[in-house]
């Protein structure tokens, strides 16, 4: 009974890393390659089933492609060389964070402006607004008659 | 400034009908993968013949000194769109003087010979990229996949899919009479 309890724990746990699409004879047999090798995949987009990452996808492109990664790290390229490998191949598209260069300025730089756009509007709108508020200043006069009027309602107050 | 802010609502809306317009756009394709082979040299390749049909094998050299542009096909048995363009490109070598050459990718061979055997074979030599290592290096993302590569290696069009119906038909003679033209004006 024990067993077959801890069977299918044992199974249930071994789950989710089935659903990698990584297969067996893929691997390398270093494993800090195989760790940086991974972490590359992951990095790189499948041009076949777009906006999933290499590493999880089952294409055929996309294996080859993970095979390729796999050989250019044994092949003692650093991350980047392997990255820029298939970035030569398939352009900037394949890599899932795009560089940033002229053409991606507007990407990657429309979130700070647009930032910046509504901070200063903010700032000028507290800033009249405050300006307003100096405008309502009393005079002597009047500042006596509204704490007479405060006293009064005070006085009212149960 | 008044005014301007008067018109903000106005320009947002400028702004975003121009955007909905260019995504409504039919033509657009959101899935197109934009190809950095353009105006690059032909990748460098070297695939051996596939056996049994009695045309030689492809690679970067036989693509880099020829008089005229090529078309380079890249093609599978076992991919069924490639048996209907098949019969385009068999019409654009017979009756347009074309000159094909094909990759075959990822094919046994046994399938890709009878294959070519039951449709006939209108590419003048044949690549068998067996592990589709020179797939990768076409930048190619499917089957089929056509090239236009100028006379002097220069990768000049790339058609994504198969070459069948009027609108990709089409488009492909066109990109072919420019190829041609642009050759014409190199020589």
């Amino acid at each position: 009974m024990i067993r077959i309890v801890v069977l299918t724990a044992l199974i249930l746990i071994a789950l989710p890393l089935a659903s990698h699409a990584v297969e067996p004879d893929e691997m390398l047999a270093n494993p800090v390659l195989e760790v940086r090798a991974r972490a590359i995949s992951k990095d790189l987009r499948c041009v076949v089933c777009q906006n999933q990452d290499i590493d999880s996808s089952n294409a055929g492109v996309a294996r080859d492609l993970r095979l390729l990664v796999r050989e250019r790290l044994m092949a003692g390229d650093t991350d980047q060389q392997v990255l820029g490998y298939i970035q030569a191949r398939y352009g900037d598209y394949v890599l899932l964070k795009p560089p940033f260069k002229p053409e991606t300025y507007v990407l990657w730089l429309t979130p700070l402006i647009l930032f910046l756009i509504g901070s200063g509007g903010a700032v000028a709108v507290l800033a009249r607004s405050g300006r307003r508020m100096a405008n309502a200043d009393l005079s002597d006069e009047e500042e006596r008659r509204v704490s007479k009027l405060l006293a009064q309602t005070g006085r009212n107050e149960p | 400034m008044k005014r301007f802010l008067a018109a903000t609502p106005i320009l947002i809306a400028l702004v975003l009908g121009a955007f909905f317009l260019w995504g409504l756009n039919p033509e657009r394709d959101p899935n197109a993968i934009p190809s950095v082979l353009i105006s690059q040299p032909v990748p460098e390749f070297d695939l051996a013949a596939l056996d049994g049909v009695g045309v030689p094998g492809l690679s970067q050299a036989y693509l880099t000194d020829n008089p005229a542009p090529v078309v380079v096909n890249v093609f599978a048995s076992w991919c069924v769109p490639c048996r209907a363009e098949h019969a385009v490109l068999t019409q654009m070598v017979e009756r347009d003087g074309v000159r094909l050459m094909g990759i075959n990718y990822k094919d046994k061979p046994e399938d890709a010979r009878a294959w070519l055997e039951d449709l006939g074979n209108p590419y003048e030599r044949i690549g068998s990229d067996l592990n589709g290592r020179a797939g990768i290096e076409w930048g190619i993302s499917g089957v089929p996949e056509t090239f236009i590569v100028s006379g002097d290696g220069t990768v000049l069009y790339r058609y994504v899919g198969p070459v069948v119906g009027p609108d990709a038909e089409e488009k492909f003679a066109t990109a072919l009479t420019q190829a041609r033209a642009i050759n014409g004006a190199g020589t």
